[in-house]
């Protein structure tokens, strides 16, 4: 009976003739962490751009507690508690690392307070070092970090990941792996990723698209058993 | 504490300013004072660009939209009180009111940053336009008469403030524009060192983070375009002040061009550099025009070029990029580069 956290209904955009998210039924429980995967141009980071305000859907809604979000802007949205690391990086390449994490950390929280958030989040991210680094000259595992770091310093309610662990090392992801199942204990987080090992890390509940559309949406060890996904995967089923 | 920390530089060189600006009619010369007090005042023109160019990534094609309203805002009202200090202030007023209205259309109405520029160079132009041809006597606000392409002559300059009668030597003139210099400075420094000052540059950074991080960035740029507005009318009610004389060529495209080149010259993104900029290329323009051996566009023009191919950053960023990389030379293992390299001028 409790109202879900995140729902869509019948959500779908169209740019021109292609339609990138096509009548998406989705619903998220509080505190849940879900994995969303799908071959490439499956229509996943268009999915969360709905989901945050910076595009909105040609047909069906989306609900956040209940509460329509669907016309809203990205500003309002996170205001209501959502956080988005996107795919390709979003950070203030011209500020320091601790910069980017503090006017995260602001908008909610004295000058003063922001600050000693913002040193917490460096050390649990091991960014200290790097703290007074010009986001700009970092590497691109490193930027990841701080984008995930100036997330968690903006403390959402529910957290997307667009392709957290892309272009880091083996260790960086399975630390990633950890952080992720370290945030679910207290947030919910939707997590898209194509890395198969690092989804069964963390994965319970998944959810696959394809072509825009829900494929299946099951316990991990079933949908990575299923024969469609695995065509979809191999690129047999694209055609289709 | 820390945000003087980060302001001590600052402090100290106003300081050294101040003294300067106080104690130069004691040996220069009234001619000199004049110049100096319009370059003081163009100074402050070039901080309002540099402010919202440099800071808030808002490129205003049209500054001289707001420093032609606050000019004739200041002349108007002067001529009707008979006293400058509300003139003063209506000088800021009336640009901020435009500047509210006209950023309140172009950024709420999501318009891009180029038609940004496109759309307040046309609105100087259409100020250019409608104040020229307000000739005659039909167009008078109270006593005062626009006067249409001949411009209002005889403005009262600046009085005492509370005292009509007392009107300003030129030597004080020039104080109160060389104060007025420092303080907007400083009033900046304050302002960019403050959490709205980080969070316009992260919007200028990065947009779209910033509106996912819960800023709505839209506001943040009309209060960044409405502070400019204010410096600029400020500007021009310091520059009527000097000339007791405005016309409509305040708002010509030579001027808006000429505020762009002062802060590409000096340097974007820090506030010394659109003051040196717009000094050094103002005191060039002068000599060469004293010489008349050559055209100053001409020169002004060969400048911006050099400029942008071999000192794209300007004057300032340029020398503070050779004063740290000498810093962190000479002091081998320098733990205090990065945290100085924050603390931008
Ligand atoms: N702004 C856009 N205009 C046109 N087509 C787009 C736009 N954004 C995404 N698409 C298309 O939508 C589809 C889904 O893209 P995307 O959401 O990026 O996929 P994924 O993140 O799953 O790899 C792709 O076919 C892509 O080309
Ligand atoms: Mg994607």
């Amino acid at each position: 009976m409790s109202v879900p956290l995140l729902q869509t209904g019948g959500l779908t955009i169209r740019f021109g003739g292609v339609t990138a998210v096509d009548q998406v039924d989705f619903t998220l429980k509080e505190a849940e962490l879900r994995c969303l995967i799908g071959p490439n141009g499956a229509g996943k980071s268009t999915f969360f751009k709905l989901l945050t305000g910076q595009l909105h859907p040609t047909e069906g809604h989306v609900h956040l507690r209940g509460q329509d979000i669907s016309g809203a802007r990205p500003h309002e949205i996170a205001r209501l508690g959502v956080g988005i690391k996107t795919q390709v990086p979003n950070v203030f390449n011209a500020m320091t690392v601790q910069e980017n994490l503090w006017i995260a950390a602001r908008h909610k929280h004295t000058p003063a307070y922001a600050t000693e958030l913002t040193d917490q989040i460096l050390s649990e991210l091991r960014l200290t070092a790097i703290a007074h680094k010009e986001v700009g000259q970092l590497a691109h595992g490193q930027r990841q970090w701080v984008e995930i770091g100036t997330v968690l310093a903006g403390e959402p309610e529910l957290i997307l990941l667009d392709e957290p662990a892309a272009g880091m090392t083996h260790e960086e992801v399975e630390r990633t792996a950890e952080l992720i199942q370290d945030i679910n204990r207290s947030r919910a987080l939707v997590v898209v990723e194509h890395d198969m090992q690092f989804i069964k890390m963390i994965a319970k509940t998944v959810t696959v698209l394809h072509q825009g559309a829900v494929l299946i949406e099951d316990d991990v060890s079933r949908v990575l058993e299923d024969a469609r996904v695995r065509d979809v995967y191999l690129g047999k089923g694209l055609a289709a | 504490m820390h945000l003087l920390n980060g302001m001590r530089g600052a402090l100290i060189g106003a300081a050294i300013a101040a003294v300067a600006i106080l104690t130069a009619p004691l040996y220069i010369d009234l001619f000199q004072i004049m110049q100096l007090t319009v370059f003081a005042a163009m100074a402050v023109l070039a901080l309002s660009l540099g402010f919202i160019w440099g800071y808030g990534g808002i490129l205003c094609f049209g500054q001289t939209s707001f420093f032609g309203l606050g000019a004739y805002a200041y002349a108007v009202a002067a001529i009707n009180f008979g006293d400058s200090t509300p003139a003063i202030a209506l000088a800021i007023l009336v640009p901020v009111i435009f500047a509210t209205l006209l950023g309140y259309f172009m950024i709420y109405g999501g318009i891009s940053d180029v038609y940004l520029g496109v759309i307040t160079l046309t609105v100087s132009l259409i100020l250019f336009n409608l104040v020229n041809s307000t000739a005659g006597d039909f167009y008078k606000i109270g006593e005062a008469r626009l006067g249409g392409f001949n411009g209002i002559p005889g403005v009262p300059t600046f009085n005492l403030p509370g005292d009509p009668s007392y009107i300003l030597t030129p030597e004080q003139a020039w104080m109160v524009t060389g104060m007025a210099l420092i303080l907007v400075y400083l009033g900046l420094r304050v302002l960019i060192a403050s959490s709205f000052g980080r969070i316009i540059v992260a919007i200028r950074e990065n947009e779209t983070r910033a509106a996912l991080l819960g800023y709505d960035p839209r506001i943040y740029k009309l209060i960044t375009f409405m502070i400019g507005g204010a410096i600029a009318g400020l500007a021009g009610a310091l520059y009527v002040n000097w000339g007791a004389f405005v016309s409509p060529t305040i708002f010509a495209l030579g001027l808006s061009a000429q505020i762009i080149i002062w802060v590409i010259i000096g340097g974007r993104g820090t506030l010394i550099g659109p003051v040196i900029g717009c000094l050094l290329l103002q005191w060039l323009v002068t000599e060469i025009g004293a010489q008349q051996a050559m055209d100053a566009n001409f020169v002004l023009g060969a400048i911006l070029i050099v400029f942008v191919l071999l000192v794209p950053k300007g004057i300032a960023p340029t020398l503070r990029d050779l004063a740290m990389s000498r810093l962190s030379r000479d002091t081998a293992p320098a733990p205090t580069a990065d945290a100085t390299a924050k603390v931008k001028t």
